[in-house]
């Protein structure tokens, strides 16, 4: 199937956002794609608080068969939560665990005021009744198939279509 | 060849035994896991779910306070049900076995066991014994291993000089009846640390100690010179009372790591210890509260590093 530009889709994000976001909201990005457009968003839109990250590997509903394999990153929650308004940010919604996980991490930090979300990709299949008030495009992937975000060493991005997960290997 | 107790079919890791003949992989992935958890003590909620609704048994055959609590601190920032058992004051005594016990608090659906035993061997033998289901910690086995305090010895070293590779490291003091000695060694060649030593005299090294891949200095000025990171043993007192040491004022005198002996290390050398220390007997105050030791470090850092093997083992 013919993918979208993820650029041109960055940049309908971007506009939608515009009128939202302020050089206070305070976003957070999901590893590992969701941060890399966090990054994107958080420059293109001049936030001045610092970024978020966060990995809810420790928050996932599929631990007691998945296990910890991969490398988790240090969830990085530079500002104060309790009170706040976040702008919680991932590359594609899919099912919806991996954005439940991350709430639930985030209130571990505060109970924020209001949490917004926003893609790049919505791809249906929701399990989860969840939703994304931001979207750069919504489009169907044949299940069994995975959507995944690419960046270039110049921080371009790019979307393919791939058979399994990220590798997310240990380093060295 | 035969299987790695500690590694499952898959070649993941079910239990953890001993740091010896584990591939550096498994040791950096635990490192790397650590880190993700030194945060979690500094939110709102210390805590992450990752293992509610799993038992975590400490089982301690022989007295300790740092490392049961900071297992047991451990278990409960993951979610954990913790329950400890003092065994030295409890069916032991009544002369029930070892093995008996275990099948005991299987039947309580335990899901992971923290051993400590005077017993070198003890937690392999548990580990044999429980269900495929069921992961055994060693929190120290006699005068064999201490796998957790080496991994965060390690953990403290990366820390603060972020690259084994460079590296040269002292052990000092009893490494005769030190399992925090022989973890560590293992753990340091491992990780690719190209210098260890160990310094003592020559009734409180191990013979042979060389095969593990280390260097001997029976002198400390020599043993000590120029090195990134020194690590005082203990002076374990109960065996002060063998023929191995006149007194402990005469190990001070030759091995106490003293301001003036410290200067012989690089200048931003770090101080380590397992804890307890004896102020006076191998480490001088002076340098017990200096700047460049970071004795309580390792106690912080051991906590997410406990995490970080409770959960990996917890997965597998």
């Amino acid at each position: 199937m013919n993918l979208p530009d993820a650029e041109g889709l960055f940049e309908a994000l971007v506009a939608q956002l515009r009128s939202r976001v302020t050089p206070d909201t305070r976003i957070v990005g999901i590893v590992t794609g969701g941060a890399w457009l966090a990054e994107r968003l958080h420059r293109a839109l001049g936030v001045n608080t610092p970024l978020g990250v966060l990995d809810p590997s420790f928050y996932r509903d599929d631990f007691g068969k998945a296990g910890l394999h991969h490398q988790v990153k240090p969830s990085q929650i530079p500002f104060e939560v309790q009170g706040q308004g976040i702008l919680l940010v991932d590359d594609v919604l899919f099912t919806g665990r991996t954005v439940r996980g991350a709430m639930n991490e985030l209130f571990d930090y505060g109970r924020p005021a209001r949490i917004d979300l926003a893609v790049l990709v919505d791809r249906g299949g929701r399990e989860l009744p969840i939703a994304a008030q931001h979207v750069g495009a919504s489009f169907e992937v044949p299940p069994g198939k995975v959507l995944v975000l690419d960046r270039t060493p110049s921080g371009a991005l790019s979307l393919t279509l791939s058979d399994k997960r990220r590798e997310r290997k240990a380093a060295s | 060849m035969s299987r790695n107790p500690q590694l499952n079919e898959k070649g993941a890791l079910q239990h953890l035994l001993t740091i010896e003949g584990l591939p550096r992989e498994v040791l950096t992935h635990i490192l790397d896991t650590a880190t993700s958890f030194i945060n979690v003590a500094e939110r709102e909620v210390k805590k992450v779910p990752l293992l509610r609704g799993k038992s975590v048994f400490n089982l301690f055959f022989e007295a300790s306070t740092r490392t049961r609590t900071t297992f047991e601190i451990a278990a409960k920032r993951l979610s954990a049900d913790v329950i400890n058992l003092n065994i030295a004051t409890s069916s032991q005594t009544k002369g029930e076995t070892l093995l008996d016990t275990i099948d005991n608090l299987s039947a309580m659906h335990a899901d992971m066991f923290v051993v400590r035993h005077a017993t070198s061997g003890a937690p392999h033998l548990i580990a044999q014994h429980v269900g495929s289901h069921a992961h055994v910690i060693n929190a120290g086995d006699g005068r064999h291993a201490h796998p957790t305090q080496g991994l965060l010895d390690s953990y403290t070293i990366r820390h603060y000089k972020h690259d084994f590779r460079r590296l040269t490291v002292a052990i000092v003091g009893d490494v005769l009846h030190s399992r925090v000695a022989r973890s560590l060694i293992h753990a340091l060649t491992t990780l690719g640390a190209p210098d260890v030593r160990v310094v003592g005299p020559k009734t409180l090294l191990p013979t042979g100690v060389e095969q593990l891949g280390v260097r001997v200095f029976h002198e400390m000025r020599s043993g000590i010179r120029d090195c990134d990171v020194i690590v005082m043993l203990r002076v374990q007192n109960e065996r002060m009372k063998g023929a191995l040491l006149p007194s402990d004022q005469e190990f001070f005198k030759s091995y106490g790591l003293t301001p003036e002996r410290l200067a012989l290390a690089r200048p931003d050398a770090i101080v380590m210890h397992p804890g307890p220390i004896n102020r006076g007997v191998e480490i001088d105050s002076a340098v017990a509260d200096g700047s460049q030791a970071v004795i309580l470090s390792q106690v912080t850092f051991g906590i997410a590093v406990r995490m970080a093997v409770l959960s990996i083992l917890a997965g597998n």
